[in-house]
């Protein structure tokens, strides 16, 4: 690959992109007729039944298959006994059937392969185990004394940053809030389960996977079972929903390929069961936060502090960029952020939309909240007081930051102006009503490498590359894109995605797919334009890479989110009647599903607010609320009205299609617009999520 | 122990072997190949495999084969004909109330199963005790959320299952 060119800094002309077009997916998907990872088109499939360790830590002493083995329909039980070596177990979560130690529970110790489902979910249910059970940890704490200071953070940041003296400023400050905020462990559950369909036939192997990206995927397993990578096919048309949580492989995928190795020319199919989505697939880390500010008699803030801890897997560190995004929000000579880690006995954390923002963003907009009303001063004013003119962090200039204009245009259509009443005093019925306001952010990333291709054949342009669509869009909005590229109707592009058969492209994570992949296919199109013209023959192919972001700017999206609650006086119940968003992301390749995008978000993050929470029984060391009747995700009766805008935002900076990343924003924020609008209603704040009724009833005004 | 039994699938007869252990929703999708009804969770709790089952839906993943030998099934992929997709299923399209599609093919049938018991004058937790249930989005929402949809595009089914039964009302 050559070595990536800085972009042109000239935006494509715009004709198929920000057009309003339905999904080219959407007739395969109403009709059921689009097959997922575990659907894939195989004669004969064998099914495969993970088995499961049943405690938290310590050794497996023996496994008796025997009744499994005897079992009609079985065809093999691979258990570390009988499992082949893996080339690499530098991955401890990708390193199963290797050795006997169990370090969390739900590890798969085991599986069956069997000629149908039941069979195999039978047969894993005949093998027994007898442990060696030693004591564990999953107890998380801010009070542990052996928290530890990560190397770097998720995405690669510093650990911590200081700059001035955050305590000096804290006691010379007009108003400051210190206070401690907490998230749930919450878990992606993307409504298709974790699968993969596998066939290895003694030289290559071809997975069907469900995942976020077919070569970054590729590169992994090939790692991990010495294979190289011409030896591997992945392919991935469609993701049943992904959210952070398919954007590494984990030890499912693993599993799949030593099953389908173990019987070679017999297609496996493995799909994770819900519950087992809870030990394997991957969770955002709880957090515990604390925040301080510190402000002068004009609102200005004098001093932002965000100390966060979190927990990770003692197998695998994964440390969330939590206190990231409160490094460039607002503007504050006295800064501190903090990263501190607990290292359990738990399954592995991983991504989940917007790691970092998300969980990140709750506590500094609700501590934003209480300092508001310390100061007496509106909430949108006292962020648009502190609204910094570069990046507080680099000194850079910002590409583009239209956070206030989010906050006013939100605001009129919000009818914020109407917020007069004190907290708590609003009354309709047995209704407590308020409403809150908080900031949303997210970087604008570009990934350094990605690959397209353009072929022309049949009159039509192929746009190659293989890329993913998590329900993102990719498959219309990426077609917008190559058309406005090569300046022909978008009618006249087919695209190819999610193959590893097709050039490079990177993960769909960090919210970068459009700009990354966007970049190399305006890339490609000027490279076959260049060589074909306009009027190009049958077979005419030119491929382009991915140029390099300019390091001269600070390159993030912004978003103001306004909610409205209603909590029961009798019962502390909580409803959502509305929720509104207005972003700032440069240019909206689609509106259609860019609007499906951000109220995804955004219903995403009303169900973090109010229902999302794993419990872990410290007893036995797993998810209690291991399924979607424990573990709530939003129904449709729970999410009132959700409004989604943008302002005009013009960028010339972040790419081509003068695009930001749109997947992640919208989840980042709503929660703490939630909690400022509870606190608004009721008069008690809740500094800890979910806001659940028993965290609410003790304060809520006598009748 | 095995079991022949036969399924109208989507108005073709198929006949075929089940482990009487086998659901439904099994039977359709690794028996038949039929990838409509999709498992999301097999309890119960998400609504992916919804299915219209002698008329009425059904998830697929609650219901053993075996106990529903001759019954009539139609799944999303059933409801277009000629080609021409049901009016639910277009207006999922035209409102985007679709993301990642995995739950796309049991939220349209649960809709057409729903706007069913609505014109029948079944009441649900939304109707004010003692009316007829309106075509409301209350009501709409009420008897959808036995469908869960993580890419959260409630706010766009609502307005599409409307559209669809304003349209064949």
């Amino acid at each position: 690959m050559s070595a990536a060119k800085p972009d042109s800094g000239v935006l494509l002309e715009r004709h198929a992109i920000g057009r309003d077009l339905a999904r080219r997916d959407g007739r395969a998907k109403v009709t059921g007729t689009a097959r997922y990872a575990v659907e894939a088109a195989v004669e004969r499939p064998l099914f495969v039944h993970p088995i499961q360790a049943t405690i938290a830590l310590g050794t497996v002493a023996e496994l008796d298959t025997s009744a499994a083995d005897e079992l009609e329909g079985v065809v093999v039980v691979l258990t570390p006994a009988t499992a082949e070596r893996l080339a690499s177990t530098d991955d401890a979560e990708l390193a199963i059937l290797q050795t006997d130690e169990v370090a969390f529970r739900g590890q798969i110790i085991g599986a069956v392969i069997a000629r149908t489902s039941e069979v195999a979910r039978d047969a894993a249910d005949l093998v027994r185990v007898r442990y060696a059970e030693r004591e564990h940890d999953v107890e998380f704490s801010a009070d542990r004394d052996d928290l530890y200071k990560p190397e770097k953070v998720n995405a690669g940041f510093e650990a911590d940053t200081v700059e001035g003296d955050v305590d000096a400023a804290m006691g010379a400050a007009a108003a400051t809030v210190d206070e401690t905020y907490t998230t749930a462990m919450v878990h992606n559950n993307p409504l298709e389960p974790h699968a993969s369909t596998a066939l290895w036939d003694d030289k290559t192997l071809t997975l069907w996977d469900s995942t976020q990206g077919v070569h970054s995927a590729r590169s992994v397993l090939a790692e991990v079972f010495g294979l190289a990578e011409e030896q591997l096919r992945v392919i991935c048309p469609y993701v049943g929903g992904g959210f952070g949580s398919k954007g590494t492989p984990h030890a499912n995928v693993v599993l799949a390929v030593l099953c389908a190795r173990a019987v070679p020319g017999e297609p496996v199919r493995l799909a994770l069961t819900r519950q087992q989505m809870f030990a394997l697939a991957g969770y955002r880390t709880p957090t515990i936060q604390r925040v301080q500010l510190a402000a002068d008699p004009d609102s200005r803030l004098l001093a932002i502090a965000h100390d966060v801890v979190e927990l990770t897997s003692k197998i695998k560190e994964y440390a969330e960029q939590t206190a990231v995004a409160t490094r460039g929000m607002y503007a504050a000579p006295n800064r501190r952020t903090t990263h501190r880690l607990a290292a359990l006995d738990l399954p592995v954390p991983s991504w989940m939309r917007a790691p970092g923002e998300c969980p990140g963003m709750f506590a500094p907009e609700v501590a934003l909240d209480e300092l508001a009303e310390k100061l007496g001063i509106d909430p949108i004013e006292l962020r648009i007081r502190n609204e910094p003119e570069v990046d507080p962090e680099s000194g850079k200039p910002f590409s583009s930051r239209n956070l206030v204009a989010c906050l006013r245009d939100g605001a009129a259509r919000f009818g914020w102006g109407e917020r007069n009443a004190p907290p708590g005093s609003r009354r309709e019925g047995d209704w407590l009503l308020g409403t809150g306001v908080a900031a949303s952010i997210y970087p604008t990333y570009r990934m350094s490498a990605s690959t397209a291709r353009i072929r022309f054949e049949g009159g039509r342009y192929g746009v190659q590359i293989g890329a993913a669509d998590l329900g993102t869009g990719t498959w219309t909005t990426l077609a917008q894109i190559a058309a406005d590229a090569l300046a022909v109707h978008v009618d006249h592009v087919n695209l190819q995605i999610g193959d590893t058969r097709l050039p490079y492209a990177s993960v769909a994570g960090g919210s970068s797919g459009m700009t990354t992949w966007g970049s190399a296919v305006v890339e490609a199109a000027s490279a076959f334009r260049n060589a074909f013209g306009d009027e190009p023959a049958d077979g005419d192919e030119a491929q382009g890479d991915v140029g390099r972001a300019s390091e001269d700017y600070k390159m993030s999206a912004y978003g103001a989110q306004f909610a409205e609650a209603r909590v029961n006086i009798d019962t502390g119940e909580v409803r959502v009647p509305r929720l509104l968003g207005v972003f700032a992301c440069g240019q909206i390749i689609n509106p259609r599903t860019a609007r499906s995008q951000f109220i995804g978000g955004m219903t995403m993050g009303l169900s973090m607010a109010l229902h999302e929470s794993s419990v872990v029984d410290p007893r036995f060391g797993h998810v209690v609320t291991h399924d979607l009747a424990d573990y709530h995700v939003a129904a449709n009766a729970d999410v009132g009205e959700i409004e989604a805008h943008w302002v005009e935002e013009h960028d010339p900076h972040v790419n081509a299609m003068g695009s930001k990343g749109i997947g992640e924003i919208g989840i980042v924020g709503t929660a703490a617009a939630i909690s400022n609008a509870v606190y608004d209603a009721t008069g008690v704040r809740v500094r800890s999520l979910p806001i659940t009724l028993d965290k609410l009833l003790a304060g809520l005004p006598a009748q | 122990m095995n079991a022949e039994i036969t399924l109208h699938v989507d108005g073709a007869a198929r006949s075929l072997t089940v482990d009487t252990r086998t659901t439904l929703l099994d039977a359709l999708r690794e028996r038949l190949a039929n990838t409509s009804p999709k498992k999301g969770c097999d309890h119960g709790q998400c609504g992916a495999c919804t299915i219209l089952l002698d008329g009425r839906r059904v998830l697929a993943c609650l219901a053993l084969a075996v106990a529903h030998d001759g019954a009539h099934i139609t799944t999303a992929d059933g409801l277009q004909h000629d080609g021409v997709l049901h009016a639910v299923a277009q207006a999922f399209i035209d409102h985007d109330a679709l993301q990642c599609g995995y739950c796309t093919p049991g939220q349209i049938c649960s809709a057409v199963g729903m706007l069913d018991e609505l014109a029948a004058g079944r009441p649900s937790a939304a109707t004010p005790a003692g009316a007829e249930p309106l075509l409301d989005d209350d009501e709409i929402a009420e008897r959808m959320s036995g469908n869960l949809c993580r890419c959260g595009a409630y706010m766009n089914i609502v307005p599409a299952v409307r559209q669809a039964a304003e349209a064949t009302r």
